[in-house]
């Protein structure tokens, strides 16, 4: 080929290449950039922070102190209902109430087989409680100190407002006192005697609640729902009522 | 104490009408319904107090789930009427759309009548009232919308009965003055009324704005048909002739119920689809309660056909201006408005908290019946607005607005 005709031809050079192309090529590349980048970066969080992030405050974040909470493990509830006894002892409770209870879950295996797990409930002393919210009179309250979300009875006008606002149906009409009654961490019975504990953690058998301060990196409950390889979950995060009632399966 | 009784006397001669109006049936129809209200009513009191006394535990058919049951629904019902009244009566007189001003002293006083008629009911609901004037002052709460509605309905109910005398002494300016207070007052309470149910996360059935929006309408919508009711009542039960601008009055009022009516449906329908459409866990067990459930037959019977479609259908086919078709209407508005009230009360708390967890035996909806005792206590509510709705005929003289 001579160089007359090498002038000829058309030139090959970037400056022909129209933008489109060109465009459509930079975004390929972005793409196949971003979904390394992302995926690395992804790689680096891993799930357990992300489920801390979900429900369990941060570290330093508590608004109270002590800032009494359970963790429930839950899988090892063998449904002796020990706790219920001690609870109705304890607080007084009444035959056609209760303050605590345990649901049973059951999950089909495939087939026949099904595993069944029991579910200890009780008032989960949200950070943003929507039964004090609703509480005309104030007769309930979250403590100032310790976070427990507490009666006043003789305030208590029976509107039951709290316990429609209840999500965990925690809450019930004790005619004895005249008033709502709930699970108040026995802070009545006993935290306010001196006692460092529930009754009912007290006479659950399989170690299945733990009670304690979660302000404290030293708690047994701070170390449990702060432990590596554990998923924390609470019940009904979505209606915002930021429980301290911390279920986990290890 | 002779003077105490002379300026009593004197206000009170200040506020009857001593003529003028319309007289009221003396006869012994009159004697017979007021003892028979009379004594309903005391039956509803002696009904709430026996419950108060045995405890609620074991009278009423509420629960832990189910908290609130047809008491907390005839209190929203009376409420809801009362605030609908007051809208209905500033129509006129407030705003000065002068072919209301006919209706609306009827409209102040039943709209006194039935607010007390829910004090009545939801005293025996609470469990304990009488707590509440001195919980109120020292425990008040200003993130509750129970305290809010509660405060606020105490002031609606002043400034109604300010308005109501001031009516009645002639002086309109005050009246207006108080009567726009009251109206102010009852809208924000009534509000927060939709918003003790509105802001409630948990219940999936209620949360959201449309609760406090949806409860000013069917407010508006229940005072119209509430004052068709009570006018065309009053006007028969005394036989006492309508004159052209009652009538009037009444086909303008019976044209806005349509409005509102319409409002309600549009509202009810986007209701029903958004709690349908997707399926939204906790709002569509509740949903399908109504639409096929076991409150299918309240739904579209009570709700649907007696609230919305029929007093619609009828007001619209006559345009307002047949009277004996317009308190059918009125009618089937009223006991339809009932269920609607009934149903929101009720319904949104059938869903119990923990559902859709694969919970065994843990019941699906839960369910509410309410007892002998309720049941006594709402009639005596209605009997005792009814009471006052006849003695305010008598008293007031067919509450019959002067021109000045």
């Amino acid at each position: 080929m001579k160089i007359d005709d090498l002038e000829q031809m058309e030139s090959e050079d970037l400056t022909t290449l129209p933008s489109a192309e060109r465009r459509s090529f930079l975004k390929f590349g972005l793409a196949v950039t971003g979904m390394y980048l992302g995926g690395s970066v992804l790689s680096l969080c891993s799930a357990k922070n992300v489920y801390a992030e979900g429900v369990v405050p941060e570290v330093g974040k508590y608004p109270y102190s002590p800032h009494y909470t359970m963790v429930i493990r839950e899988k090892f509830c063998i449904d002796c209902e020990r706790c219920k006894e001690a609870c109705v002892k304890t607080n007084h409770v009444p035959s056609y109430g209760f303050r605590t209870t345990i649901l049973e879950k059951r999950r089909s295996l495939g087939g026949e087989s099904f595993e069944t797990t029991f579910m200890p409930v009780l008032c989960n002393h949200c950070n943003r409680p929507p039964c004090v919210r609703v509480c005309p009179t104030t007769a309930t309250f979250k403590d100032e100190k310790t976070g427990i979300v507490r009666m006043n009875p003789p305030r208590c006008i029976g509107c039951k407002t709290c316990m429609t606002a209840c999500p965990y149906n925690a809450r019930y009409f004790k005619e004895e006192t005249r008033a709502v009654d709930k699970c108040d961490f026995c802070f009545e019975s006993r935290l306010s005697k001196g006692d460092t504990t529930t009754s009912c953690v007290e006479a659950c058998p399989a170690d299945v609640r733990v009670f304690g301060d979660l302000a404290n990196p030293k708690s047994r409950v701070y170390q449990l729902v702060h432990s590596p390889d554990t998923m924390v979950w609470v019940l009904r995060p979505e209606t915002g009522a930021m429980p301290n009632v911390f279920y986990i399966n290890s | 104490m002779w003077k105490e009784q002379e300026v009593m006397n004197n206000l009170l001669a200040g506020i009857l009408p001593e003529e003028g109006g319309l007289e009221a049936t003396g006869s012994g129809k009159y004697s017979m319904t007021i003892g028979l209200l009379a004594l309903l009513t005391l039956v509803g009191i002696a009904a709430g107090i026996h419950a108060l006394w045995v405890g609620h535990e074991h009278t009423y058919g509420v629960s832990r789930g189910v908290p609130w049951g047809i008491l907390i629904a005839a209190y929203v019902f009376f409420v809801v009427t009362s605030t609908g009244l007051c809208i209905v009566s500033s129509v006129g007189h407030v705003f000065g759309f002068k072919n209301f001003n006919p209706i609306a002293k009827r409209a102040v006083f039943m709209s006194i009548g039935t607010i007390v008629a829910g004090f009545l009911v939801i005293a025996f609901e609470i469990e304990n009232s009488w707590r509440m004037p001195v919980g109120n002052v020292i425990g008040a709460n200003p993130t509750s919308n129970i305290w809010w509605m509660g405060t606020l309905y105490g002031a609606y109910l002043f400034f109604m009965m300010i308005e109501f005398v001031m009516l009645q002494l002639n002086q309109h300016k005050v009246a207006t003055g108080f009567g726009l207070a009251g109206l102010l007052t009852g809208i924000v309470a009534h509000s927060n009324l939709g918003a003790v149910f509105g802001l409630l996360n948990g219940r999936e059935f209620w949360h959201g704005p449309y609760m406090p929006i949806y409860f000013i309408t069917s407010a508006a919508m229940s005072g119209c048909v509430a004052i068709i009711f009570f006018t065309y009542l009053a006007y028969k039960f005394n036989d006492w002739e309508m004159n052209p601008e009652m009538k009037k009055s009444l086909e303008s009022v019976a044209k806005m119920g349509a409005l509102m009516m319409a409002i309600i449906i549009f509202f009810t329908s986007w209701k029903m689809i958004t709690g349908v459409t997707g399926q939204p866990p906790g709002k569509y067990e509740a949903m399908m309660a109504l639409l096929t459930g076991p409150y299918a037959l309240n739904f579209w019977v009570g709700e649907v056909a007696l609230g919305m479609l029929i007093p619609f259908a009828i007001i619209m086919l006559v345009r307002g201006r047949n009277m004996n078709a317009l308190f059918i209407a009125s009618l089937a508005g009223m006991i339809g408005i009932f269920f609607m009230r009934y149903d929101l009360v009720i319904v949104g708390q059938l869903v119990p908290a923990f559902h859709g967890m694969g919970l065994v035996d843990y019941p699906e909806l839960l369910s509410y019946m309410p007892s002998l005792h309720e049941n006594l206590v709402v009639l005596g509510g209605i009997a005792f607005c009814g009471l006052t709705f006849l003695m305010g005929e008598k008293l007031f003289r067919g509450h019959v607005l002067e021109e000045h």
